[in-house]
């Protein structure tokens, strides 16, 4: 394993721990003001406790609104990935099982996302619809369906000509047990593969959405909203960019990493010469 | 391969038909627009009367009709706002994205691949490695990040605001929300140039060249290049989606006066007319920039054209 992989290992272990327990590391509560102390860099002390990552224009904790920001961050980016896993593989396969309209209505549809970025689908959809975090967990959740139902579709339509499938035909099994008792385990590794493409995708969606304004709403926060509150204050409150900032790309980046590694190892077939 | 055309048309047509369709659905689905448009303690008649003049006490069918055939007549609608059409807002936008994506565009060519390229011919060393290190680096920072770093650079380094009227005026001022927003396109396009390149320069036409003695340059430029070339083409056509997806974030980073903060705004405000236009225009481009960049491929293949 490379090294590259194991400190990737590593920071996504730490980011999950400090998502999960982060919260206790401080002595306040995420959403706890105070007038007193707005604006303090790093390592201040306060009547209450200490901020060791300072705090922000209102007086809240810096390193508890980040554990709590970490947390959302990696709940949008796991449930929307997995939203957009399973909802693009289902219709791949369906339209694979189906052929007929109802591939026709799918591939019209796989056409009309990939025509429209999906930052444009959910700021149209955000314009129109009050902002829930169900909603936005849903928009997030629809970032890439669309590559796994073509990836699967096409796996699946060359699944079926396997030996194995014909003869589980004849032996009369139902369509539903073709293709999710043997087909899918046979296919699976295809889109697990683009999982591990898309988290890296959904992170950088979800925390460009906060960022704008336009995703986590408060008095929920995120990584991303953490930074767009702290870019006005770019110069002189470095801290409330630096550590959401840091924290976003070394997680894209080992995610994107590990995801790499895995990809090589799950599909020989793309193996790069490298 | 007349076929090929048609078939590519059907699709392209189809799939601009659906996306009208859908979101001429979702607006008018979404709540009820008169309601939005009165006054919240307004009387039944008062929005009644607001329906009645925008045709929505018709059939969903006219309604339908009558918004495809506003479409055609270049009739989008007028925001609420501003009280002015959205295509004039967008148009008099538009410039200004064109020019931030044109420059990024640019960017990620010229510097993504013969950086991919310089990758590619030092395999395994150092250069290779460094290449392939950028170009994780390149996907995985966030263009507001990145764009914030650029901004904190300028002040501090070079005593100078990046962003905004003072930018978008000059004609190099283009360059800092450029370089933010053509970052993660030159990491994509130095890895894939890195592939291309490294498959086509295994191909046994390329040893078959070496063997004849044709020199080193002539053959990357004459033999290789060509055919490494022609998957780019394609990249080229798939990064249009994330460089229209990244201007929105870029434009808002620098307070670049494009299309992107336009959009963001507009939905800010919920106006709908100038957020739907926006959606049909992002549809339209995409679509015709796959129409072209499948057409472009029937040029530059031969292998297909013969198919």
């Amino acid at each position: 394993m490379p090294v590259a992989i194991k400190l990737s290992l590593c920071f996504i272990g730490v980011f999950v721990v400090f998502a999960l327990v982060g919260p206790m590391l401080s002595p306040f509560e995420f959403r706890d003001t105070s007038l007193f102390h707005r604006l303090k860099p790093p390592l201040t002390a306060g009547a209450e406790g200490n901020y060791l990552l300072g705090t922000d224009a209102k007086g809240r904790d810096l390193l508890v609104r980040l554990a709590v920001g970490a947390r959302i961050t990696l709940i949008v980016a796991v449930v929307g990935t997995l939203i957009g896993a399973v909802l693009g593989s289902l219709l791949g396969i369906l339209a694979a099982a189906r052929r007929g309209s109802a591939e026709a209505v799918i591939v019209a549809a796989i056409d009309v996302q990939a025509s429209l970025p999906i930052i444009i689908v959910a700021l149209f959809v955000l314009a129109m619809f009050d902002n829930s975090f169900a909603l936005f967990l849903l928009l997030i959740g629809l970032t890439g369906w669309e590559v796994y139902a073509r990836l699967m579709r096409g796996a699946t339509l060359s699944a079926k000509e396997h030996g194995y499938v014909i003869a589980i035909r004849a032996l009369g099994a139902p369509p539903w047990r073709i293709y999710l008792k043997h087909i899918l385990p046979n296919i699976v590794n295809v889109a697990l593969v683009q999982f591990t493409v898309n988290l890296p995708l959904t992170v950088l969606l979800e925390t460009a959405l906060s960022f704008l304004g336009l995703g986590v709403q408060p008095p929920l926060t995120s990584l991303g909203q953490i930074m767009s509150e702290g870019r006005d204050r770019l110069l002189t409150s470095w801290w409330l960019t630096l550590f959401p900032g840091a924290t976003i790309f070394l997680l894209a980046l080992s995610v994107s990493l590990v995801g790499d590694w895995l990809r090589d190892r799950l599909d020989p077939t793309l193996r790069t010469e490298s | 391969m007349t076929s090929f055309i048609l078939m590519k048309l059907f699709r392209a047509a189809v799939t601009l038909a659906v996306t009208v369709t859908l979101v001429f659905m979702f607006i008018r689905f979404s709540g009820d627009p008169a309601a939005a448009l009165a006054p919240p303690d307004a009387p039944q008649e008062v929005i009644d009367q607001y329906a009645r003049a925008m045709g929505l006490d018709k059939p969903l069918w006219q309604q339908y009709a009558a918004y495809v055939s506003g479409i055609f007549q270049g009739d989008f609608g007028y925001s609420i706002h501003t009280g002015r059409a959205a295509s004039d807002l967008f148009l008099e936008r538009l410039p200004y994205t064109l020019r931030l994506g044109g420059a990024a565009l640019l960017i990620a060519i010229l510097a993504g691949v013969p950086l991919g390229a310089i990758a590619a011919l030092n395999r395994k060393t150092i250069l290779d490695r460094s290449v392939m290190a950028f170009s994780v680096f390149a996907f995985a920072m966030p263009n507001f990040l990145f764009g914030l770093i650029v901004i904190l650079v300028g002040a501090l380094v070079f005593n100078t605001y990046l962003g905004g009227a003072s930018g978008a005026g000059s004609a190099l001022g283009v360059l800092p929300p450029a370089l933010t927003l053509g970052l993660a396109a030159m990491g994509s396009f130095a890895r894939f140039a890195r592939s291309s390149l490294l498959e086509t320069i295994n191909m046994p036409f390329m040893r078959a060249a070496e063997a004849r003695g044709v020199p080193f340059m002539r053959r990357l430029a004459r033999h290789a290049a060509p055919n490494a070339a022609i998957p780019l083409v394609t990249l080229i056509g798939l990064s249009l989606g994330s460089l229209i997806a990244g201007s929105v974030v870029t434009e808002q980073v620098f307070a670049w006066p494009g299309v992107g903060q336009l959009l963001v705004r507009s939905v800010a405000t919920r106006d709908i007319a100038t957020v739907q236009f926006i959606v049909l225009a992002v549809a339209f481009t995409m679509v015709f920039a796959n129409l072209a960049v499948d057409l472009l491929y029937l040029l530059i293949d031969p292998r297909i054209r013969a198919k």
